[in-house]
Protein backbone atom coordinates (compact mmCIF):
# COMPACT_ATOMS: atom_id res chain seq x y z
CA UNK A 1 0.00 0.00 0.00
CA UNK A 2 1.25 3.64 -0.50
CA UNK A 3 2.32 5.00 2.43
CA UNK A 4 0.80 8.00 2.09
CA UNK A 5 2.74 11.49 4.20
CA UNK A 6 -0.37 12.22 5.85
CA UNK A 7 -1.51 9.58 7.17
CA UNK A 8 1.88 8.59 8.99
CA UNK A 9 1.81 11.69 10.47
CA UNK A 10 -1.82 10.85 11.87
CA UNK A 11 -1.25 7.53 12.97
CA UNK A 12 2.11 8.26 14.90
CA UNK A 13 1.65 11.98 16.16
CA UNK A 14 -2.50 10.98 16.99
CA UNK A 15 -0.98 7.82 18.56
CA UNK A 16 1.24 9.38 20.89
CA UNK A 17 -0.75 12.41 21.93
CA UNK A 18 -3.86 9.94 22.83
CA UNK A 19 -1.43 8.07 24.85
CA UNK A 20 -0.38 11.10 26.60
CA UNK A 21 -3.53 12.42 27.10
CA UNK A 22 -4.66 9.23 28.81
CA UNK A 23 -2.20 9.52 31.26
CA UNK A 24 -2.73 13.18 31.73
CA UNK A 25 -6.71 12.23 32.38
CA UNK A 26 -5.65 9.50 34.75
CA UNK A 27 -3.03 10.99 37.37
CA UNK A 28 -2.99 15.11 36.06
CA UNK A 29 -0.78 17.68 36.29
CA UNK A 30 -1.04 21.01 38.41
CA UNK A 31 -0.85 24.38 37.28
CA UNK A 32 1.30 26.16 34.38
CA UNK A 33 3.48 23.20 33.79
CA UNK A 34 -0.22 21.40 33.60
CA UNK A 35 -1.08 23.90 30.75
CA UNK A 36 2.35 22.83 28.77
CA UNK A 37 1.81 19.11 28.84
CA UNK A 38 -2.21 18.91 28.42
CA UNK A 39 -0.95 21.38 25.72
CA UNK A 40 1.57 19.06 24.13
CA UNK A 41 -1.20 16.01 24.07
CA UNK A 42 -3.43 18.01 22.47
CA UNK A 43 -1.35 19.41 19.77
CA UNK A 44 0.02 16.55 19.14
CA UNK A 45 -3.64 14.40 18.63
CA UNK A 46 -4.95 17.84 16.98
CA UNK A 47 -2.59 17.99 14.44
CA UNK A 48 -2.40 14.23 13.41
CA UNK A 49 -6.24 14.62 13.08
CA UNK A 50 -5.74 17.64 10.89
CA UNK A 51 -3.41 16.04 8.60
CA UNK A 52 -5.56 12.83 8.28
CA UNK A 53 -7.70 14.88 6.24
CA UNK A 54 -4.75 16.00 3.88
CA UNK A 55 -5.16 12.88 1.88
CA UNK A 56 -8.70 13.63 1.16
CA UNK A 57 -10.20 14.31 -2.08
CA UNK A 58 -13.01 16.66 -0.38
CA UNK A 59 -12.02 17.54 3.11
CA UNK A 60 -14.50 20.20 3.04
CA UNK A 61 -17.08 17.73 3.13
CA UNK A 62 -15.18 15.62 6.12
CA UNK A 63 -17.93 16.46 8.60
CA UNK A 64 -20.30 13.68 6.63
CA UNK A 65 -17.70 11.29 8.55
CA UNK A 66 -19.65 11.42 11.39
CA UNK A 67 -22.57 10.00 9.91
CA UNK A 68 -21.98 6.04 9.25
CA UNK A 69 -20.52 4.80 12.81
CA UNK A 70 -22.86 1.78 12.95
CA UNK A 71 -20.65 0.36 9.94
CA UNK A 72 -17.51 2.19 9.33
CA UNK A 73 -14.19 2.16 11.98
CA UNK A 74 -13.17 5.19 10.06
CA UNK A 75 -16.11 6.78 11.14
CA UNK A 76 -16.20 5.46 14.42
CA UNK A 77 -13.05 7.03 14.97
CA UNK A 78 -13.84 10.22 14.09
CA UNK A 79 -16.58 10.21 16.57
CA UNK A 80 -14.02 8.46 19.36
CA UNK A 81 -11.23 10.92 18.79
CA UNK A 82 -13.36 13.95 19.06
CA UNK A 83 -16.09 12.93 22.09
CA UNK A 84 -12.06 12.25 24.38
CA UNK A 85 -11.29 15.44 23.09
CA UNK A 86 -14.06 16.62 24.73
CA UNK A 87 -14.37 14.78 27.56
CA UNK A 88 -10.87 15.86 28.70
CA UNK A 89 -11.16 19.05 28.41
CA UNK A 90 -12.84 19.94 31.86
CA UNK A 91 -10.25 18.29 32.56
CA UNK A 92 -7.76 19.90 31.59
CA UNK A 93 -9.20 23.48 32.61
CA UNK A 94 -9.45 22.13 35.49
CA UNK A 95 -5.58 20.84 36.14
CA UNK A 96 -4.61 24.26 34.98
CA UNK A 97 -6.46 26.81 36.29
CA UNK A 98 -6.69 24.43 39.88
CA UNK A 99 -11.20 23.85 39.69
CA UNK A 100 -10.48 20.47 41.91
CA UNK A 101 -12.75 19.06 39.93
CA UNK A 102 -12.45 15.25 40.52
CA UNK A 103 -10.68 12.43 37.46
CA UNK A 104 -14.33 11.41 36.72
CA UNK A 105 -14.01 13.18 33.09
CA UNK A 106 -10.04 12.42 32.94
CA UNK A 107 -10.44 8.58 33.71
CA UNK A 108 -13.87 8.36 31.09
CA UNK A 109 -11.44 10.86 28.58
CA UNK A 110 -8.47 7.98 29.37
CA UNK A 111 -11.43 5.35 28.44
CA UNK A 112 -12.08 7.09 25.20
CA UNK A 113 -7.66 7.77 24.20
CA UNK A 114 -7.52 3.59 24.56
CA UNK A 115 -11.19 3.58 21.86
CA UNK A 116 -9.82 6.26 19.88
CA UNK A 117 -6.35 4.33 19.10
CA UNK A 118 -8.52 1.05 18.68
CA UNK A 119 -10.87 2.47 16.16
CA UNK A 120 -7.64 4.00 14.00
CA UNK A 121 -6.24 0.42 14.30
CA UNK A 122 -9.02 -1.25 13.52
CA UNK A 123 -9.55 0.73 10.17
CA UNK A 124 -6.78 -1.30 8.71
CA UNK A 125 -7.05 -4.52 10.53
CA UNK A 126 -10.42 -4.47 9.18
CA UNK A 127 -9.89 -5.20 5.59
CA UNK A 128 -9.59 -9.16 4.36
CA UNK A 129 -7.90 -7.63 1.07
CA UNK A 130 -4.77 -6.58 3.48
CA UNK A 131 -4.22 -9.98 4.84
CA UNK A 132 -0.81 -8.84 6.92
CA UNK A 133 -2.78 -5.84 8.30
CA UNK A 134 -6.15 -8.17 8.83
CA UNK A 135 -4.66 -9.62 12.18
CA UNK A 136 -5.63 -8.85 16.41
CA UNK A 137 -1.52 -8.08 16.44
CA UNK A 138 -2.19 -4.57 14.25
CA UNK A 139 -4.27 -3.07 17.13
CA UNK A 140 -1.72 -4.89 19.95
CA UNK A 141 1.06 -2.60 18.51
CA UNK A 142 -1.14 0.69 17.77
CA UNK A 143 -1.99 0.40 21.17
CA UNK A 144 1.45 -0.16 22.61
CA UNK A 145 2.99 2.63 20.91
CA UNK A 146 0.39 5.03 22.04
CA UNK A 147 1.15 3.47 25.63
CA UNK A 148 5.07 3.60 24.72
CA UNK A 149 5.00 6.90 23.33
CA UNK A 150 2.54 8.25 25.93
CA UNK A 151 4.84 7.14 29.04
CA UNK A 152 8.05 8.77 27.37
CA UNK A 153 6.28 12.42 27.39
CA UNK A 154 4.98 11.41 31.02
CA UNK A 155 8.98 11.40 32.24
CA UNK A 156 7.99 8.57 34.46
CA UNK A 157 11.24 6.48 33.14
CA UNK A 158 10.41 3.70 35.44
CA UNK A 159 7.43 2.87 33.42
CA UNK A 160 8.29 4.38 30.21
CA UNK A 161 10.93 1.96 30.03
CA UNK A 162 9.18 -1.65 30.31
CA UNK A 163 6.66 -0.34 28.20
CA UNK A 164 9.03 0.61 25.22
CA UNK A 165 10.46 -3.04 26.17
CA UNK A 166 6.68 -4.61 25.87
CA UNK A 167 6.22 -2.58 22.45
CA UNK A 168 9.62 -4.24 21.05
CA UNK A 169 7.83 -7.60 21.92
CA UNK A 170 5.08 -6.08 20.46
CA UNK A 171 6.32 -4.80 16.88
CA UNK A 172 8.00 -8.60 16.61
CA UNK A 173 4.70 -10.39 17.10
CA UNK A 174 3.66 -8.50 14.44
CA UNK A 175 6.13 -8.99 12.09
CA UNK A 176 6.10 -12.56 12.62
CA UNK A 177 2.91 -13.37 12.87
CA UNK A 178 1.46 -11.07 9.73
CA UNK A 179 4.68 -12.13 7.66
CA UNK A 180 2.88 -15.08 5.99
CA UNK A 181 -0.75 -14.22 5.90
CA UNK A 182 -1.02 -13.12 1.95
CA UNK A 183 -0.35 -17.11 1.40
CA UNK A 184 -2.74 -18.02 4.07
CA UNK A 185 -5.57 -15.85 3.37
CA UNK A 186 -5.89 -18.24 0.02
CA UNK A 187 -6.19 -15.60 -2.37
CA UNK A 188 -4.19 -16.32 -5.75
CA UNK A 189 -3.81 -15.48 -9.21
CA UNK A 190 -6.11 -18.71 -9.84
CA UNK A 191 -8.55 -18.05 -7.28
CA UNK A 192 -8.47 -14.18 -8.32
CA UNK A 193 -9.28 -14.95 -12.13
CA UNK A 194 -10.96 -18.77 -11.33
CA UNK A 195 -8.92 -19.77 -14.18
CA UNK A 196 -6.93 -22.66 -12.26
CA UNK A 197 -9.17 -25.00 -13.10
CA UNK A 198 -7.45 -25.21 -16.77
CA UNK A 199 -3.78 -24.47 -15.34
CA UNK A 200 -1.46 -22.33 -14.37
CA UNK A 201 -2.28 -18.70 -14.58
CA UNK A 202 0.53 -15.56 -15.77
CA UNK A 203 0.16 -12.19 -17.32
CA UNK A 204 0.13 -12.29 -21.01
CA UNK A 205 -0.46 -8.54 -21.53
CA UNK A 206 -1.31 -6.00 -18.84
CA UNK A 207 -4.87 -3.76 -19.33
CA UNK A 208 -3.41 -0.69 -20.10
CA UNK A 209 0.18 0.69 -20.51
CA UNK A 210 0.72 3.39 -17.97
CA UNK A 211 -0.26 3.23 -14.40
CA UNK A 212 -3.18 3.93 -12.76
CA UNK A 213 -5.11 4.86 -9.49
CA UNK A 214 -4.94 1.28 -8.55
CA UNK A 215 -1.81 0.44 -8.73
CA UNK A 216 -0.15 3.55 -7.60
CA UNK A 217 -2.63 3.09 -4.02
CA UNK A 218 -1.96 -0.71 -3.75
CA UNK A 219 0.93 -1.86 -5.41
CA UNK A 220 3.90 -0.29 -3.94
CA UNK A 221 7.23 -2.16 -4.04
CA UNK A 222 9.61 0.62 -2.93
CA UNK A 223 9.66 0.20 0.61
CA UNK A 224 9.74 -3.71 0.63
CA UNK A 225 13.01 -3.61 -1.24
CA UNK A 226 14.20 -2.37 2.26
CA UNK A 227 12.02 -3.96 4.81
CA UNK A 228 14.94 -5.54 6.83
CA UNK A 229 16.94 -2.45 6.91
CA UNK A 230 13.50 -0.24 7.76
CA UNK A 231 12.78 -3.21 10.44
CA UNK A 232 15.87 -2.52 12.25
CA UNK A 233 15.45 1.37 12.13
CA UNK A 234 12.12 1.16 13.46
CA UNK A 235 13.45 -1.24 16.44
CA UNK A 236 16.43 0.86 17.07
CA UNK A 237 14.74 4.36 17.07
CA UNK A 238 11.30 3.73 18.59
CA UNK A 239 12.59 1.56 21.68
CA UNK A 240 16.22 0.57 21.80
CA UNK A 241 17.42 4.21 21.88
CA UNK A 242 14.52 5.96 23.79
CA UNK A 243 15.13 3.45 26.47
CA UNK A 244 19.46 4.48 26.44
CA UNK A 245 18.20 7.97 26.49
CA UNK A 246 15.77 7.63 29.42
CA UNK A 247 18.51 5.27 31.63
CA UNK A 248 21.55 7.65 30.95
CA UNK A 249 20.39 11.13 29.84
CA UNK A 250 19.28 13.12 32.69
CA UNK A 251 16.67 15.49 33.10
CA UNK A 252 14.32 16.87 30.28
CA UNK A 253 16.60 16.33 27.79
CA UNK A 254 16.41 12.79 27.96
CA UNK A 255 12.94 12.69 27.61
CA UNK A 256 12.62 15.07 25.14
CA UNK A 257 15.85 13.12 22.79
CA UNK A 258 13.70 9.84 23.65
CA UNK A 259 10.43 11.46 22.51
CA UNK A 260 12.04 12.61 19.19
CA UNK A 261 13.85 9.80 18.75
CA UNK A 262 11.02 7.20 19.63
CA UNK A 263 8.57 9.20 16.71
CA UNK A 264 11.18 9.33 14.71
CA UNK A 265 11.17 5.60 14.85
CA UNK A 266 7.55 4.99 14.80
CA UNK A 267 7.54 7.09 11.66
CA UNK A 268 9.96 4.25 10.15
CA UNK A 269 7.62 1.73 11.41
CA UNK A 270 4.48 3.06 10.05
CA UNK A 271 6.09 3.65 6.48
CA UNK A 272 7.08 -0.08 6.40
CA UNK A 273 3.61 -1.03 7.63
CA UNK A 274 1.75 0.61 4.56
CA UNK A 275 4.73 -0.04 2.63
CA UNK A 276 4.87 -3.99 2.89
CA UNK A 277 1.15 -4.36 3.24
CA UNK A 278 0.03 -6.02 0.02
CA UNK A 279 -3.40 -5.96 -1.36
CA UNK A 280 -4.75 -8.54 -3.09
CA UNK A 281 -5.68 -6.83 -6.24
CA UNK A 282 -2.13 -6.69 -7.29
CA UNK A 283 -2.93 -10.41 -8.50
CA UNK A 284 -4.65 -9.16 -11.23
CA UNK A 285 -1.86 -7.34 -12.40
CA UNK A 286 0.37 -10.50 -11.67
CA UNK A 287 2.28 -8.09 -8.57
CA UNK A 288 2.09 -7.49 -5.60
CA UNK B 1 -26.67 4.54 4.40
CA UNK B 2 -23.82 1.77 4.65
CA UNK B 3 -25.51 -0.68 6.33
CA UNK B 4 -26.36 -3.64 3.58
CA UNK B 5 -29.98 -4.04 2.83
CA UNK B 6 -30.46 -7.43 4.80
CA UNK B 7 -31.67 -8.89 1.08
CA UNK B 8 -32.50 -7.18 -2.22
CA UNK B 9 -35.87 -7.69 -4.56
CA UNK B 10 -33.27 -8.46 -7.52
CA UNK B 11 -29.58 -8.91 -7.88
CA UNK B 12 -29.06 -6.83 -11.38
CA UNK B 13 -25.54 -7.80 -12.62
CA UNK B 14 -23.56 -9.01 -15.63
CA UNK B 15 -22.39 -12.38 -16.75
CA UNK B 16 -18.90 -12.14 -19.00
CA UNK B 17 -18.30 -15.02 -21.20
CA UNK B 18 -14.71 -15.87 -21.29
CA UNK B 19 -15.06 -18.30 -23.81
CA UNK B 20 -15.88 -15.52 -26.29
CA UNK B 21 -14.32 -12.59 -24.87
CA UNK B 22 -12.14 -11.85 -27.59
CA UNK B 23 -9.84 -9.00 -25.92
CA UNK B 24 -10.84 -5.79 -28.35
CA UNK B 25 -11.36 -3.58 -25.10
CA UNK B 26 -14.51 -2.64 -26.63
CA UNK B 27 -16.25 -2.76 -23.79
CA UNK B 28 -13.61 -0.44 -21.85
CA UNK B 29 -14.14 2.32 -24.70
CA UNK B 30 -18.06 2.12 -24.71
CA UNK B 31 -18.07 2.24 -20.63
CA UNK B 32 -15.68 5.34 -20.75
CA UNK B 33 -17.60 6.83 -23.42
CA UNK B 34 -20.92 7.06 -22.03
CA UNK B 35 -19.99 7.36 -18.12
CA UNK B 36 -18.30 10.85 -19.31
CA UNK B 37 -21.51 12.44 -20.27
CA UNK B 38 -23.92 11.84 -18.13
CA UNK B 39 -24.09 10.10 -14.26
CA UNK B 40 -22.00 12.14 -11.94
CA UNK B 41 -18.33 13.70 -12.46
CA UNK B 42 -16.71 12.48 -15.98
CA UNK B 43 -13.97 10.12 -16.07
CA UNK B 44 -10.65 12.47 -16.48
CA UNK B 45 -7.57 11.51 -18.02
CA UNK B 46 -3.92 12.56 -16.64
CA UNK B 47 -1.49 13.56 -19.28
CA UNK B 48 -3.42 11.26 -21.82
CA UNK B 49 -1.14 12.51 -24.42
CA UNK B 50 2.07 12.33 -22.44
CA UNK B 51 4.55 10.01 -21.38
CA UNK B 52 3.01 9.16 -18.20
CA UNK B 53 -0.92 9.02 -19.53
CA UNK B 54 -2.96 7.66 -17.17
CA UNK B 55 -6.75 8.14 -16.01
CA UNK B 56 -10.02 6.76 -14.46
CA UNK B 57 -12.02 3.61 -16.10
CA UNK B 58 -14.33 1.71 -14.84
CA UNK B 59 -13.47 -1.41 -16.64
CA UNK B 60 -10.36 -3.01 -17.61
CA UNK B 61 -9.28 -5.95 -19.76
CA UNK B 62 -6.86 -7.94 -18.59
CA UNK B 63 -5.06 -10.98 -21.03
CA UNK B 64 -4.10 -13.93 -19.17
CA UNK B 65 -1.48 -16.77 -20.39
CA UNK B 66 -2.88 -20.47 -19.11
CA UNK B 67 -0.71 -23.31 -19.32
CA UNK B 68 -2.18 -26.83 -18.80
CA UNK B 69 -0.33 -29.78 -17.23
CA UNK B 70 -0.62 -31.07 -20.69
CA UNK B 71 -1.69 -29.38 -23.37
CA UNK B 72 -0.21 -25.72 -25.20
CA UNK B 73 -1.05 -22.49 -23.14
CA UNK B 74 -4.51 -20.97 -23.70
CA UNK B 75 -4.69 -16.84 -24.04
CA UNK B 76 -7.54 -15.99 -22.29
CA UNK B 77 -9.14 -12.33 -21.92
CA UNK B 78 -10.41 -11.07 -18.66
CA UNK B 79 -12.65 -7.87 -18.54
CA UNK B 80 -12.53 -6.42 -14.49
CA UNK B 81 -14.89 -4.20 -12.97
CA UNK B 82 -17.85 -4.20 -10.34
CA UNK B 83 -19.23 -7.49 -9.22
CA UNK B 84 -22.03 -5.62 -7.05
CA UNK B 85 -21.59 -7.83 -4.21
CA UNK B 86 -24.02 -8.58 -1.72
CA UNK B 87 -21.59 -8.21 1.22
CA UNK B 88 -20.07 -5.10 -0.23
CA UNK B 89 -17.10 -4.68 2.41
CA UNK B 90 -16.46 -0.73 -0.08
CA UNK B 91 -20.17 -0.16 1.27
CA UNK B 92 -19.99 -0.62 5.00
CA UNK B 93 -16.56 0.73 5.31
CA UNK B 94 -17.62 4.18 4.08
CA UNK B 95 -17.56 6.68 6.84
CA UNK B 96 -20.26 9.47 5.03
CA UNK B 97 -22.71 6.81 3.91
CA UNK B 98 -21.53 8.37 -0.23
CA UNK B 99 -21.20 4.28 -0.90
CA UNK B 100 -24.23 2.47 -0.65
CA UNK B 101 -26.24 -0.33 -2.24
CA UNK B 102 -29.80 -0.41 -3.30
CA UNK B 103 -32.55 -2.55 -1.88
CA UNK B 104 -34.17 -2.69 -5.34
CA UNK B 105 -31.82 -4.29 -7.17
CA UNK B 106 -28.63 -4.82 -5.50
CA UNK B 107 -26.32 -2.29 -8.05
CA UNK B 108 -23.93 -0.06 -6.08
CA UNK B 109 -23.49 2.97 -6.19
CA UNK B 110 -21.63 6.05 -4.45
CA UNK B 111 -23.55 9.61 -3.52
CA UNK B 112 -20.48 11.71 -5.18
CA UNK B 113 -21.58 14.68 -3.01
CA UNK B 114 -21.29 13.11 -0.05
CA UNK B 115 -17.78 11.45 -0.96
CA UNK B 116 -14.88 12.65 0.49
CA UNK B 117 -12.63 10.73 -1.44
CA UNK B 118 -10.32 9.06 1.15
CA UNK B 119 -10.24 5.89 -0.61
CA UNK B 120 -11.28 3.50 2.07
CA UNK B 121 -13.24 1.74 -0.20
CA UNK B 122 -10.90 1.30 -2.35
CA UNK B 123 -8.79 -0.39 -0.31
CA UNK B 124 -11.45 -2.63 0.87
CA UNK B 125 -12.27 -4.00 -2.71
CA UNK B 126 -10.41 -7.01 -3.56
CA UNK B 127 -11.15 -6.60 -6.98
CA UNK B 128 -10.27 -3.24 -8.12
CA UNK B 129 -13.33 -1.98 -9.03
CA UNK B 130 -13.14 1.32 -7.95
CA UNK B 131 -10.60 4.38 -9.00
CA UNK B 132 -10.57 7.34 -7.35
CA UNK B 133 -10.83 10.52 -10.30
CA UNK B 134 -7.76 12.88 -9.83
CA UNK B 135 -9.57 15.56 -11.31
CA UNK B 136 -13.01 15.39 -9.39
CA UNK B 137 -11.50 13.89 -6.22
CA UNK B 138 -14.34 11.30 -5.72
CA UNK B 139 -14.76 7.50 -6.01
CA UNK B 140 -16.16 6.17 -9.32
CA UNK B 141 -17.11 2.62 -10.12
CA UNK B 142 -19.47 0.85 -12.30
CA UNK B 143 -23.15 1.96 -11.95
CA UNK B 144 -24.43 -0.94 -14.37
CA UNK B 145 -25.51 1.89 -16.57
CA UNK B 146 -28.21 2.60 -14.18
CA UNK B 147 -28.73 5.54 -16.28
CA UNK B 148 -29.34 3.39 -19.29
CA UNK B 149 -30.99 0.69 -17.79
CA UNK B 150 -34.38 2.24 -16.81
CA UNK B 151 -34.51 5.12 -19.40
CA UNK B 152 -37.48 5.16 -21.13
CA UNK B 153 -35.85 7.87 -23.35
CA UNK B 154 -33.34 5.31 -24.97
CA UNK B 155 -34.77 2.03 -27.94
CA UNK B 156 -35.52 -0.60 -25.63
CA UNK B 157 -32.60 -2.66 -27.12
CA UNK B 158 -30.11 -0.17 -25.61
CA UNK B 159 -31.76 -0.35 -22.26
CA UNK B 160 -28.26 -2.66 -21.21
CA UNK B 161 -25.39 -1.28 -19.86
CA UNK B 162 -22.80 0.32 -22.59
CA UNK B 163 -20.35 -2.48 -22.25
CA UNK B 164 -23.22 -5.24 -22.90
CA UNK B 165 -24.49 -3.16 -25.54
CA UNK B 166 -21.27 -2.90 -27.73
CA UNK B 167 -19.93 -6.01 -27.30
CA UNK B 168 -19.10 -7.52 -30.94
CA UNK B 169 -18.90 -11.14 -29.32
CA UNK B 170 -21.96 -11.31 -27.32
CA UNK B 171 -19.42 -12.02 -24.49
CA UNK B 172 -21.39 -9.76 -22.46
CA UNK B 173 -24.65 -10.54 -20.49
CA UNK B 174 -27.11 -8.52 -18.01
CA UNK B 175 -29.55 -9.36 -16.29
CA UNK B 176 -31.46 -10.46 -12.87
CA UNK B 177 -29.03 -12.92 -11.10
CA UNK B 178 -31.37 -13.11 -8.33
CA UNK B 179 -34.00 -14.86 -10.26
CA UNK B 180 -33.15 -18.31 -11.24
CA UNK B 181 -35.14 -18.33 -13.98
CA UNK B 182 -33.79 -15.74 -15.55
CA UNK B 183 -31.96 -16.01 -18.93
CA UNK B 184 -28.41 -15.03 -17.29
CA UNK B 185 -29.04 -17.73 -14.50
CA UNK B 186 -29.84 -19.89 -16.88
CA UNK B 187 -26.62 -19.77 -18.89
CA UNK B 188 -24.66 -19.25 -15.30
CA UNK B 189 -26.27 -22.91 -14.19
CA UNK B 190 -25.74 -24.22 -17.95
CA UNK B 191 -21.95 -23.39 -17.94
CA UNK B 192 -20.89 -23.57 -14.34
CA UNK B 193 -20.21 -19.77 -13.93
CA UNK B 194 -17.95 -18.66 -11.33
CA UNK B 195 -17.35 -16.03 -8.78
CA UNK B 196 -14.01 -14.57 -8.19
CA UNK B 197 -11.97 -14.70 -5.15
CA UNK B 198 -14.58 -16.84 -2.86
CA UNK B 199 -12.34 -16.48 -0.18
CA UNK B 200 -12.61 -13.28 0.63
CA UNK B 201 -16.79 -13.28 1.63
CA UNK B 202 -17.78 -10.70 -0.57
CA UNK B 203 -20.42 -13.03 -2.29
CA UNK B 204 -20.62 -11.02 -5.45
CA UNK B 205 -23.39 -10.97 -7.98
CA UNK B 206 -21.51 -11.29 -11.10
CA UNK B 207 -20.50 -14.42 -12.73
CA UNK B 208 -17.63 -15.50 -15.25
CA UNK B 209 -18.31 -18.59 -17.60
CA UNK B 210 -15.28 -20.56 -17.85
CA UNK B 211 -13.46 -21.34 -21.37
CA UNK B 212 -15.09 -24.22 -23.36
CA UNK B 213 -12.70 -26.90 -22.77
CA UNK B 214 -10.17 -27.63 -26.12
CA UNK B 215 -10.15 -30.09 -28.36
CA UNK B 216 -7.45 -32.64 -27.61
CA UNK B 217 -4.72 -32.95 -30.48
CA UNK B 218 -4.66 -36.25 -31.70
CA UNK B 219 -2.14 -38.70 -30.00
CA UNK B 220 -0.42 -39.54 -33.27
CA UNK B 221 -0.77 -37.64 -36.69
CA UNK B 222 -3.40 -39.39 -39.01
CA UNK B 223 -0.51 -39.45 -41.91
CA UNK B 224 0.99 -42.36 -39.76
CA UNK B 225 0.48 -45.34 -41.67
CA UNK B 226 2.04 -43.25 -44.99
CA UNK B 227 4.92 -42.28 -42.79
CA UNK B 228 6.04 -45.64 -42.12
CA UNK B 229 7.95 -45.60 -45.73
CA UNK B 230 10.31 -49.10 -46.31
CA UNK B 231 13.14 -48.04 -48.65
CA UNK B 232 14.03 -50.00 -51.18
CA UNK B 233 17.21 -50.63 -54.17
CA UNK B 234 19.78 -47.82 -53.87
CA UNK B 235 18.36 -46.18 -50.98
CA UNK B 236 17.64 -49.42 -48.86
CA UNK B 237 20.56 -50.63 -49.26
CA UNK B 238 22.36 -46.82 -48.17
CA UNK B 239 19.34 -47.00 -45.30
CA UNK B 240 20.82 -50.51 -44.32
CA UNK B 241 24.35 -49.54 -44.41
CA UNK B 242 24.32 -46.38 -43.17
CA UNK B 243 22.16 -47.80 -39.98
CA UNK B 244 25.06 -50.40 -39.03
CA UNK B 245 27.80 -47.90 -38.51
CA UNK B 246 28.64 -46.52 -35.79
Amino acid sequence: MNPAPSVIIFTTLSGMGFGFLALLGLYGAPGWIGFFLWGTGYGLAGVGLMASTFHLGHPERALLAFTQWRTSWLSREAWASVVTLGLLAPQALSDWLGWGLGRGFGMAGAVGCVVTVLCTSMIYAQLKTVPRWNHWSVPLVYLAFAAGGGLILSGVRGLAMPALCLLGIAMAVQWFATAGRFAKAGATMESATGLGRIGRVSVFEQPHTGGNYLMREMIFTVGRRHAERLRMIAMVGAVMLPVVSLAFVPGVLGIGLAAVLHLAGAMAHRWLFFAEAEHVVGLYYGKR
Amino acid sequence: MTCLPPRTDKKLGLVIDLDTCVGCHACVTACKGWNDQGYGAPLSDQTPYGAEASGTFLNRVHSYAVQPDDMPAQIINFPRSCLHCEDAPCVTVCPTGASYKRAEDGIVLVNEDACIGCGLCAWACPYGARELDLAAGVMKKCTLCVDRIYNDGLPEEDRVPACVRTCPTGARHFGDLGDPESDVSRLVAAREGFALMPEMGTKPVNRYLPPRKKDRPEEASLLAPLLDIKATGLAGWLDRVLGKLP
